[in-house]
C-alpha cells in the first residue's frame, strides 16, 4: 500500500515517532527494566545504593524442598503416638532453624504427606509466593477452558434466529461495560455469609434443605466463588467475539450440511466448529492472558485471604512492589509472570496449529 | 409427523425465549439490585436481600443515600477527575495512534516494517507484568511545569494520561482499518501534491469514522475503569479517579446505602452510554477478534 514512488523517511519518522516513542518508554522500557531489577535489591524510596545480586530474588520466591521426617521414637523404638493415635514428628523448625542444614534455613512447612511411617513435608522459601502461583494457575486452568465453552453457548443462543434477539444480546453484554471494582463490591452481597443473595436463593430452591455459607471466608470456595464472578462478568465479551466469528461462516456451507440431512451435533461438528478455529485460538489467549492478571477482584473481596488460599501473582507483585516498595521483588514476581504467560500461550498456539 | 412438528412450533419457540430470558435474569439481577439499593435505607436494603424485595422498588425509597454520600466523600471531585482523565486520554490515543499507523500503512521509510513488528509484538506483554517497573520509572521522569522542573510524576494527572495514550492494540486497529482504506485515493492526493498531513487530515481522516468510534470505545472502557495503576500512582485525594475513591467509603464505619448510591452514580452513565450506543461498542469488541 504503502506509495513506491516515493520513500519518506523523514516524514515518516516523524508521523510515527510520538505513538512509537510513547510506547518504548512505557511499555517496552518497562519490560526490559522488569528482568534488570530483578537482579538487584532495588526499593522505590531508598538511602542505599541499589546493588546487584544476581539471582538471589528468584532463588527467595522459587526455593523449594521436600525433607523426610522420622517420627520421634519412644526409648522401647516405639512410635510415640499422641491421644488420637497420630505419630509425633520433630517440628520443621528444627531442621530449617539448624546450622546442620543451611540449605533449608529460612525455609517453612508448605504441605505434608504421609509415607510408610514417615512424613514428607514440602518447605518452600515463600509460602506465600507459592499459593499464589498455585491459585494463579488454577483460575486459569479452570477459568480459560469454562469461560470461553459458556461465551460459545451464549453465542450461538444469541446467533438464532428471533424476534428481539438483539435484546438479549445487549443484555448479555452488559456487565462487560461495568467496571470490575463495582462487580466484586456488589458480589460480596450476593456471596454473604449471614444473608447473602446466594445463600437465600439455595435455601429457596432446596425448601430451606440448604444451610448457608460464607462463601468468601472459606478457604475451600473463597476462589471457587471469584472465579464464577469473574466469568460472569467477562463473559459477554468473548460471546461477542465467539459471535463474530460464527458470521464469518458462510451459510451456503449449512445449506449444504441441510441437504446432505446432518442433524444438529453434526452441523456443529463438522461445519460451526472448524470455522471457528482461528477465533478459538484467539479467544483461548486473550482468556488466557486476562486471567493472569486477576487482582482487582482480590483487592476489593478478599485482600488474599482466607489463609491465603486467594493470593494470586499479580496480587503479590504489587503487594511487594508497591505495599512494602520492595521494587525487585515486585519486578521478580512480574518477570515470572511474564514468562508463564508467554509460555501458556505458545503451549496453546503449538496444540491448536494447523496439523499439516 | 407434519402436525406434530406444527403443533411443536409455539412450545419450542417458548421454550427457546425461556432460556434466554432465564440466562438474562442472571446478568440482570446484581445491577438491579445495585440500583433498587440505593434507594434504600442501609437497614431495610440489607433485610431486603432475604427475599425478592431486594430487586423491587419497595419500602421506604428515598435519595437520602446520594445526599449522604456527596457530604461524606468528594464525589464531584472524583468524577470529575475520571471525566479528564478519561476524556483526553481518548483524545489523544486517536491523534496519535492514527498518525503511527497512517505512517506505518501508507508512507515508506526505513524501519517501517521492523518498529511496526515491535508495536504488534507488545501485546503479549500484559499491563500487569509491567505495573511495578513503570512505578519505579515514573517515580523518577521529570515534568516541566508552571512551577520550573519537577522530578517524579508521582499524583498527578499525566501520570494517568500519558503512559495510557499508546499501545499497540489501538495502532493495530487503525492498521487494519487503512489497509483496507482504497490505496488510489492517496495515490491520486500525493499526484496532486497534497502533503502528507494534508493528506491524513483531508483524506484518510474523513473516512476513518468507523475505527474511530471502535478506538474510543475500547480506550474508554480501559481508562473509565482503571484501578490497579491509579491505586499505585495516586495516593493525594485531589487527583483519584472514582474506581479508587471508592476506598473513600470503607475508611470508618461502612454505610452499604452510600456505597450502593456510590455504585449506581459512577455505573449507571456508562450502561446508559452503553445502552445508546450498543451497536458500535459490540462492534469495538468485535472487531479486536479479527485476525490479521
Amino acid at each position: 500500500m504503502a506509495s513506491r514512488l516515493t520513500t519518506s523517511n523523514r516524514a515518516g519518522w516523524g508521523f510515527a515517532l510520538p505513538g512509537f516513542g510513547l510506547i518504548a518508554l512505557f511499555i517496552i522500557l518497562p519490560f526490559f527494566f522488569a528482568f534488570a531489577l530483578s537482579l538487584t535489591n532495588q526499593r522505590l524510596v531508598s538511602p542505599n545504593p541499589t546493588e546487584y545480586v544476581g539471582l538471589q530474588n528468584y532463588g527467595d520466591l522459587l526455593g523449594l524442598a521436600v525433607i523426610e521426617l522420622e517420627p520421634e521414637r519412644l526409648d522401647d523404638g516405639s512410635i510415640d503416638r499422641d491421644a488420637d493415635g497420630n505419630a509425633r514428628y520433630p517440628r520443621v523448625r528444627s531442621i530449617t532453624r539448624s546450622d546442620d542444614f543451611p540449605q533449608y534455613s529460612g525455609m517453612r512447612e508448605w504441605f505434608r504427606w504421609q509415607s510408610g511411617d514417615n512424613a514428607r513435608v514440602v518447605i518452600a522459601s515463600d509460602v506465600v509466593f507459592m499459593k499464589a502461583l498455585v491459585n494463579t494457575l488454577t483460575f486459569v486452568a479452570v477459568v480459560a477452558p469454562v469461560q470461553a465453552a459458556l461465551a460459545l453457548v451464549l453465542a450461538l443462543l444469541i446467533n438464532q434466529k428471533l424476534r428481539g434477539i438483539n435484546v438479549f444480546r445487549t443484555i448479555y453484554f452488559m456487565p462487560v461495560v461495568v467496571s470490575i471494582v463495582v462487580v466484586s463490591l456488589l458480589w460480596r452481597f450476593i456471596y454473604d455469609g449471614n444473608d447473602g443473595l446466594l445463600n437465600n436463593l439455595l435455601a429457596g430452591l432446596t425448601f430451606g434443605a440448604f444451610e448457608g455459607r460464607d462463601w468468601l471466608g472459606d478457604p475451600s470456595t473463597a476462589l471457587g466463588a471469584i472465579m464464577a464472578m469473574s466469568i460472569w462478568q467477562a463473559v459477554g465479551f468473548h460471546m461477542v467475539i465467539w459471535l463474530a466469528g460464527l458470521q464469518t461462516i458462510s451459510p451456503t456451507l449449512y445449506e449444504a450440511a441441510e441437504i446432505e440431512g446432518a442433524g444438529r451435533w453434526q452441523t456443529f461438528r463438522y461445519v460451526t466448529w472448524p470455522g471457528l478455529r482461528n477465533t478459538a485460538v484467539l479467544i483461548l489467549i486473550v482468556i488466557t492472558m486476562q486471567a493472569f492478571a486477576l487482582f482487582a477482584q482480590i483487592d476489593v473481596m478478599t485482600n488474599g485471604g482466607p489463609l491465603d488460599s486467594t493470593q494470586t501473582l499479580v496480587f503479590q507483585a504489587v503487594e511487594r512492589g508497591y505495599g512494602r516498595q520492595d521494587i525487585s521483588g515486585g519486578a521478580t514476581i512480574s518477570v515470572i509472570l511474564f514468562v508463564l504467560v508467554l509460555t501458556i500461550s505458545l503451549i496453546q498456539r503449538w496444540l491448536t496449529r494447523e496439523k499439516a | 409427523m407434519a402436525m406434530v412438528s406444527a403443533d411443536n412450533r409455539p412450545l419450542r419457540l417458548a421454550a427457546r425465549y425461556a432460556v434466554l430470558l432465564l440466562v438474562a435474569t442472571i446478568f440482570v439481577f446484581p445491577l438491579l439490585f445495585m440500583v433498587m439499593s440505593s434507594f434504600k435505607p442501609t437497614q431495610q436494603m440489607l433485610a431486603d436481600t432475604a427475599s425478592l424485595r431486594a430487586f423491587l422498588p419497595v419500602g421506604d425509597l428515598s435519595l437520602d443515600n446520594y445526599r449522604d454520600a456527596f457530604a461524606r466523600a468528594p464525589v464531584a471531585l472524583f468524577v470529575f477527575n475520571s471525566v479528564l482523565v478519561t476524556g483526553l486520554t481518548v483524545l489523544l490515543s486517536l491523534a496519535i495512534c492514527s498518525l503511527a499507523a497512517f505512517s506505518f500503512v501508507y508512507m515508506n521509510w526505513r524501519g517501517r516494517g521492523l518498529l511496526l513488528s515491535i508495536v504488534l509484538a507488545t501485546l503479549i506483554i500484559p499491563f500487569e507484568t509491567i505495573a511495578i517497573p513503570l512505578l519505579l520509572i515514573v517515580s523518577k521522569l521529570p515534568w516541566v511545569g508552571l512551577d520550573g522542573l519537577q522530578i517524579g510524576w508521582l499524583n498527578s494527572y499525566r501520570v494517568q494520561i500519558i503512559p495510557w495514550i499508546a499501545d499497540g492494540l489501538t495502532i493495530f486497529l487503525f492498521v487494519q482499518y487503512f489497509k483496507d482504506l482504497p490505496g488510489e485515493l492517496i495515490e491520486a492526493a500525493r499526484a496532486e501534491g497534497a502533503t502528507w498531513g494534508q493528506i491524513y487530515r483531508r483524506v484518510v481522516m474523513p473516512l476513518s469514522g468507523p475505527v474511530l468510534a471502535t478506538a474510543a470505545i475500547l480506550k474508554f472502557l480501559i481508562m473509565y475503569n482503571q484501578y490497579l495503576w491509579p491505586l499505585i500512582v495516586v495516593q493525594q485525594e485531589s487527583y483519584r479517579p472514582v474506581m479508587v475513591g471508592l476506598g473513600y467509603f470503607f475508611q470508618l464505619n461502612v454505610a452499604w446505602g452510600e456505597v450502593m448510591a456510590y455504585l449506581t452514580l459512577i455505573t449507571v452513565p456508562v450502561l446508559a452510554f452503553y445502552l445508546v450506543l450498543q451497536r458500535a461498542f459490540i462492534a469495538s469488541i468485535a472487531s479486536t477478534g479479527v485476525k490479521g
